[in-house]
């Protein structure tokens, strides 16, 4: 293995695993909803690995990946990793918070899902495992700030390293984010947990998991478009068309991802209409980024097909290298977020909300997103990151690029289906769709359906990570080749204001406190009662 | 700042895109008062046994002719159960937990609420169809969650 690296592929590795143990579960949570027989289904079992399912996948896969990604761009854009040894001690932490949290889920102390919504009642080993990684992703932030620092005394005046840029606003967001669910975790579900206090209160708690929760999802999200404005142009052999846009969209994501956590409550009592709507304007305001980034990056591409040799107006398509795993698997995230993206804009509508909460449309939503957008590109960046990282070659490149495209069918079947038996009314995250013999005609053929796109989306995980696994034991040693990144045609000649972090960083902490103060202060001067914990059976 | 014209454009068309979205949503909630369940009531959910409303829950029709509609959920039922409502009259449904987080879901319309634990969630529904609905909870509340169905039956 080649040395530098060896951190940040202690990650990925954590990662990988991660994944294809979730994958796994994801594929017999599909057939249990679809009512098809396997020998162990059971409810303890579907539940309980549903909770394992959302926190390896949630948690574990994608904060580990993310810092690993965070490892890489620090040593290559920055040329240095300040204080690797807190990064090791920060692996370590992580790694056994991730063990224990899976301890307790896998003998069925935790099954409280990944949302752990109190008043159930997990095991304290849960939370403080839960909390372990987040902790560790604290330390990694601050190593990479660390880092910056010291890149910034020898580059005074220069503009910040795009990736780098990216990475920071990444890590403030985290920092934000985090604060609510640690004060939901560490303030209120840890002491329960353990018996030092008798009641919770789930209203406050959901709060400030959903300050954390929506967040969450753009700390996913950022990694990949790093990776989409400096990668992705450069593996098609383009130029980034726009500079100054990037650092734009990445400061704008860092205001705008966290004062919108309501959306994720419209049905929930407690919290008033006007701070619902207050939130909703915020929550369409955080699609205008997004929006910039589809015109910046296909932008980029059609450079790249122009390069090539294009003439015609869509001809360029055609030149892109889609055989390229990194390049398949990030085009295809792309167009998974087409339709994520309009998805989130429908859930985020409360009239229309009120139809598809807590239905398998979220499930079908957040599979585009999550289980496409994001996981894909971290899937494409794999392949990228692993000859670089180890010095060796892809193993089997032709699975590296039947992979993504597999994923991609397999999601589209998966998704649709559960988008379209959401729209019917079938709920999210049941044992069976059948509901009790209740329900079966309105959506079992697309619980079936759905059952089918798993099967060929846990083909995928497989290929995935056989991929790797082949590549990290066999691979044939090679010179690493080099980490590039997309060169902008327009570079920024000096740091402008998209890279005042300390400016945008304090109107980020304005807005949340502007969006979070009053309605927690409102609704924390109720009476209030309280209540204790529940076991899940 | 200097940015690409075609890019200029498509920035202007985005904006006019949130903008539309936004207003969409914001002109009815400010003509219409179209919210969604936003109540504010709080009560103490170890006592519901005990709770006046809540003990047995029901429907009550109220001298204005409005039907009210009291809800309480717990692992792994809905009581009472089944409701019975007219059709065409606007139904307030009152909706709280015994124990954990449940969802209060009528399949197939937009009757939609969260039941918590020490709160109650109202909502304002009018059913336009008769016939038979599930009730379903959805929100994940144990191990027979996907037994808690439940009936509306719609006259």
């Amino acid at each position: 293995m080649a040395g530098k690296h060896t951190l940040a592929a202690s990650h990925i590795g954590v990662a990988v695993a991660a994944f294809g143990v979730a994958s796994f579960m994801g594929v017999l949570q599909a057939l249990s909803m679809a009512d098809i027989a396997f020998p162990w289904r059971s409810e303890s079992l579907y539940y309980m690995t549903l909770t394992a399912h959302g926190v390896l996948m949630a948690l574990v896969f994608t904060t580990f990946f993310i810092m690993g990604l965070g490892y890489v761009l620090a040593r290559e854009s920055l040329g240095r990793i300040v204080g690797q040894a807190a990064g090791w001690l920060a692996f370590g932490l992580g790694t056994a918070g991730a063990a224990a949290a899976a301890v307790t889920i896998l003998r069925g102390q935790s099954t409280v899902l990944y949302t752990f919504y109190p008043p159930l009642q997990a095991h304290p080993l849960f939370y403080i495992g839960a909390t372990l990684i987040v902790v560790a992703s604290w330390i990694w932030g601050a190593i990479i700030i660390a880092s910056f620092r010291a890149w910034r005394r020898e580059h005074r005046g220069e503009p910040i390293p795009l990736p780098i840029h990216g990475l920071l606003a990444t890590i403030i967001l985290w920092y934000l984010a985090t604060t609510g669910l640690a004060i939901e975790v560490v303030g209120m579900l840890i002491p329960w947990s353990l018996g030092w206090v008798e009641k919770i209160d789930p209203m406050v708690a959901r709060i400030y998991f959903w300050w954390f929760g929506h967040p969450l999802v753009y700390f996913w999200l950022m990694p990949a478009y790093i990776l989409w404005y400096n990668v992705l142009p450069q593996i098609a052999g383009g130029r980034l068309f726009s500079d100054r846009l990037t650092r734009m969209v990445f400061i704008l994501f860092l205001l705008l991802s966290t004062p919108v956590g309501f959306h994720h409550q419209f049905s929930d009592p407690g919290i008033s209409a006007g701070w619902k709507l207050a939130h909703t304007v915020t929550t369409y305001a955080v699609l205008y980024p997004s929006f910039v980034t589809a015109f910046t990056v296909i932008a980029s591409l059609e450079i790249a097909g122009r390069m090539k040799g294009a003439k015609g107006l869509f001809n360029w398509i055609a030149r892109l290298p889609w055989s390229d795993p990194f390049f398949a698997s990030v085009a295809l995230a792309m167009i998974g977020f087409a339709f994520g993206g309009f998805g989130g804009a429908i859930n985020a509508a409360y009239a229309m909300n009120a139809l598809v909460h807590n239905t398998a449309f979220i499930q079908g939503h957040f599979h585009v997103t999550l289980g496409t957008t994001v996981a894909l590109t971290f899937m494409g960046a794999t392949y990228w990151m692993l000859p670089r990282m180890l010095g060796r070659e892809l193993r089997a490149p032709a699975l590296a690029r039947i992979q993504p495209y597999l994923w991609f069918f397999g999601m589209t079947i998966f998704s649709t289906s559960y988008h379209i038996a959401g729209i019917r009314g079938l709920p999210r995250r049941v044992y069976s769709g059948a509901l009790n013999g209740t329900a079966g005609g309105d959506w079992h053929g697309l619980t079936v359906a759905a059952a089918v796109g798993g099967v060929i989306l846990f083909a995928s995980a497989l290929a995935y990570v056989i991929v790797v696994v082949a590549t990290w034991t066999s691979g044939r040693r090679i010179d690493a080749p080099p980490f590039e990144f997309a060169v902008p045609l327009r570079p920024e000649p000096v740091a402008g204001v998209w890279d005042r972090f300390g400016l945008w960083t304090a109107l980020a902490i304005v807005l949340v406190v502007l969006a979070y103060a009053y309605p927690l202060a409102q609704l924390l001067s109720h009476p209030r009662y309280g209540s204790p914990g529940f076991q899940p059976f | 700042m200097n940015i690409d014209l075609y890019e200029r454009i498509w920035m202007w068309a985005a904006s006019a895109l949130v903008v539309m979205f936004l207003a969409a949503i914001l002109v009815p909630a400010a003509v219409q008062a179209i919210h969604p369940p936003s109540h504010v009531e709080t009560l103490d959910p170890t006592k519901l046994a005990e709770h006046p409303e809540f003990a047995t829950g029901g429907v009550n029709t109220r001298s204005d002719g409005s039907v009210v509609v009291s809800v309480a959920a717990s692992m792994f039922a809905f009581t009472p159960n089944p409701i019975e409502v007219p059709a065409n009259a606007p139904i307030t449904f009152r909706i709280t937990s015994a124990d954990v987080i449940h969802g209060f879901q009528v399949v197939g319309t937009n009757a939609n609420a969260m039941a918590i634990p020490g709160y109650v969630s109202q909502m304002t529904v009018t059913f336009a169809t008769p016939g038979r609905y599930i009730i379903a909870c959805h929100e994940y509340c144990g191990l027979f969650h996907h037994e808690m169905v439940g009936t509306l039956i719609v006259r």
